[in-house]
């Protein structure tokens, strides 16, 4: 049995991470995975096709038959679909996390002098400032078809404000998942049976009344029905109030219950 | 002497199976010690904790005098680290990856330029510095995650398994840097299945099994604890080599190890053979094979564990 001989360690190092390194950390993290996009365009393509393709096929699709005039449905459901874009983007955190640390790079990056926090952070980071693209292709184009914007600059802004917080209440969802599953399809497949249900049993696309009683009682409660709204009052005109605070309570209620058990499965997880 | 790792009594264990069962360890500054062992005998899980990567559930270890838990991140600002899988962002270029890291160690722009361009000069990786690291062979992503891992000037590497899967050039090219680290004077810590890497590159050698460190020393020294030879005798009739090994058991007092119809045994005393050709002859056996030879680190691992190198997954699953 050896003892071990106290070596006075050789360098003198600051046994903590600053704030500025954190967040200088963080971006350069956040960089990463942004740059990744100017390598491979289609991860760009990627990201613009599911909005522009949602937006043309429901709008022309299924809004004749929904609203009685295509332009009617455009003004009720581009909200619906930024919602609905925005929780299918925290499948691109879930994934990416799960292919960095089935790959090792998660690894390397914890073996570094850096803070235990930015490898997640500047990940979610990046994947917001996506969505920030996302919403404005979503309101790009939609004007170009016929949308109406009543709010002026401050709503566009608000609507963005509530959506990225949203965003980032889901990611703590993504994270967990992204830790905990086997491998990227397993994420995907996860994420996708999640994702879909939920989105799709909302006011996203179609107005409640329409749906059957016994379905109006979730919908009425789920939060991408008052994240729509919320969406479509802070675009459009209508109320906000009740549907932004209900929206920011569900995404405050998604961290306190996903927050420690991401927090602890990150800890673990190693 | 100043040790640059040392390692006392860890332990780790996963359900039921000890990953890590009590392990001493230590590394004086500037040597490089070779860890030797089957697949699920405990490296990497030590490689991990070592790296600050993995929490021991028992037992201490420092790394340049800090400790590993407890000091977790000035051991971090010592090491370098090179996986069995080589983790570079593939989607990022060679030149991008390297920059990175040295903008997460903190470096001026400029700075970490300057030092991506010297190790993909030095790994011979500047023309491809451009592109995506998908790109690259085995072998260019394995140097890339080297160079990666030299970033931060470390004191201390872990190289865990750093050639497998290379192909043999590849894997000569590998040994040539890390004998350059070497002569830096920069500390090495290198898991292997390869016991001629070990071989090559150790100046001290520990052999692990089952989560246990069950020897330790030069690889002469290794060599030498087998007695240096070693008896392989295959029967003309593969129905014969039950019969071998019983009488191999018997003369020598110790069970051999039967693979594929060859018996396989360590030797101390070259004048057993006789005895177990004449006993081979009065049963009527005949040997296809008979050669007594000096053992390689192969057999030093056989003589060791019981089992081969290459079988450790194996036997292991067999076990559990």
């Amino acid at each position: 049995m050896t003892t071990i001989t106290q070596t006075a360690p050789a360098v003198v190092v600051s046994p903590r991470v600053s704030p500025a390194a954190t967040l200088r950390h963080t971006m350069t993290l956040a960089w990463r995975s942004l740059v990744q996009v100017k390598h491979n365009p289609m991860e760009l393509i990627d990201l613009s096709i599911q909005p522009i393709m949602f937006l043309l096929l429901f709008t022309y699709v299924f809004g004749g038959a929904i609203a009685g005039s295509t332009g009617d449905y455009l003004q009720f459901a581009l909200p619906g679909l930024v919602a609905q874009n925005m929780l299918f983007a925290s499948m691109t955190t879930a994934v990416g996390l799960n292919t960095d640390i089935t790959k090792g790079v998660f690894d390397r990056l914890r073996s570094l002098p850096i803070a235990r926090s930015a490898p997640l952070a500047g990940r979610i980071v990046a994947d917001n400032l996506k969505q920030v693209w996302a919403f404005a292709l979503f309101l790009g184009l939609g004007m170009v078809l016929g949308f109406r914007v009543h709010m002026g600059v401050a709503g566009v802004l608000g609507a963005l404000a509530l959506l990225v917080t949203f965003a980032l209440a889901m990611s703590w969802v993504a994270v967990l998942v992204g830790l905990k599953a086997a491998d990227q399809e397993k994420v995907q497949v996860l994420m996708f049976s999640l994702m879909m249900p939920i989105t799709f049993t909302s006011n996203a696309f179609v107005p409640t009344k329409t749906l059957p009683t016994w379905l109006q009682k979730w919908v009425e409660v789920n939060p991408v029905s008052h994240l729509a709204d919320a969406v479509r009052g802070l675009l459009g005109g209508g109320p906000v109030a009740s549907h932004a605070i209900i929206s920011l309570l569900w995404a405050a209620g998604l961290v306190l219950v996903f927050a420690p058990f991401s927090i602890r499965a990150f800890r673990n997880r190693i | 002497m100043r040790y640059a790792i040392q390692a006392e009594g860890l332990a780790k264990r996963y359900g039921d199976t000890k990953a890590l069962d009590g392990v001493d360890l230590e590394v004086p500054e500037g040597r490089l010690l070779g860890v030797l062992g089957p697949n699920g005998a405990g490296k990497t899980t030590a490689v991990r904790i070592l790296a600050t990567l993995l929490r021991p559930d028992g037992g201490r270890a420092q790394v340049g005098g800090f400790d590993v838990v407890r000091q977790a991140h000035q051991v971090r600002s010592l090491i370098g680290l090179t996986g069995q899988y080589a983790a570079v962002d593939e989607a990022l270029t060679g030149m991008e990856n390297l920059v990175m890291i040295g903008r997460l160690l903190d470096m001026p722009r400029a700075d970490a330029r300057r030092r991506a361009a010297e190790l993909l000069e030095r790994f011979d990786l500047t023309e491809a510095g451009g592109r995506a690291a998908k790109t690259y062979s085995g072998g260019m992503r394995r140097r890339l995650d080297l160079a990666a891992s030299l970033i931060g000037h470390p004191t201390v590497l872990f190289l865990d398994e750093p050639t497998t899967g290379l192909d043999p050039r590849s894997r000569t090219e590998l040994w040539g840097v890390v004998r350059d680290l070497q002569r830096e004077g920069v500390t090495v810590l290198l898991t292997t299945q390869y016991l001629e890497e070990a071989d090559q590159l150790a100046d001290d050698i520990i052999v692990f099994d089952h989560g246990k460190v069950i020897a330790s020393g030069t690889s002469d020294e290794l060599k030498a604890t087998t007695g240096g030879q070693v008896l392989e005798v295959r029967p003309a009739e593969a129905a014969h080599a039950d019969l071998v090994a019983r009488v191999v058991a018997d003369v020598l007092g110790a069970a051999p190890d039967l693979s594929g119809g060859l018996v396989t045994a360590a030797v101390r005393d070259p004048a057993v053979v006789p005895a177990i050709v004449r006993r081979l002859d009065d049963l009527g056996v005949i040997a296809a094979e008979l050669s007594l030879r000096k053992s390689s680190l192969d057999e030093v691992f056989l003589v060791l564990t019981g089992h081969r190198a290459e079988d450790g997954s194996e036997t292991e699953e067999a076990a559990a």
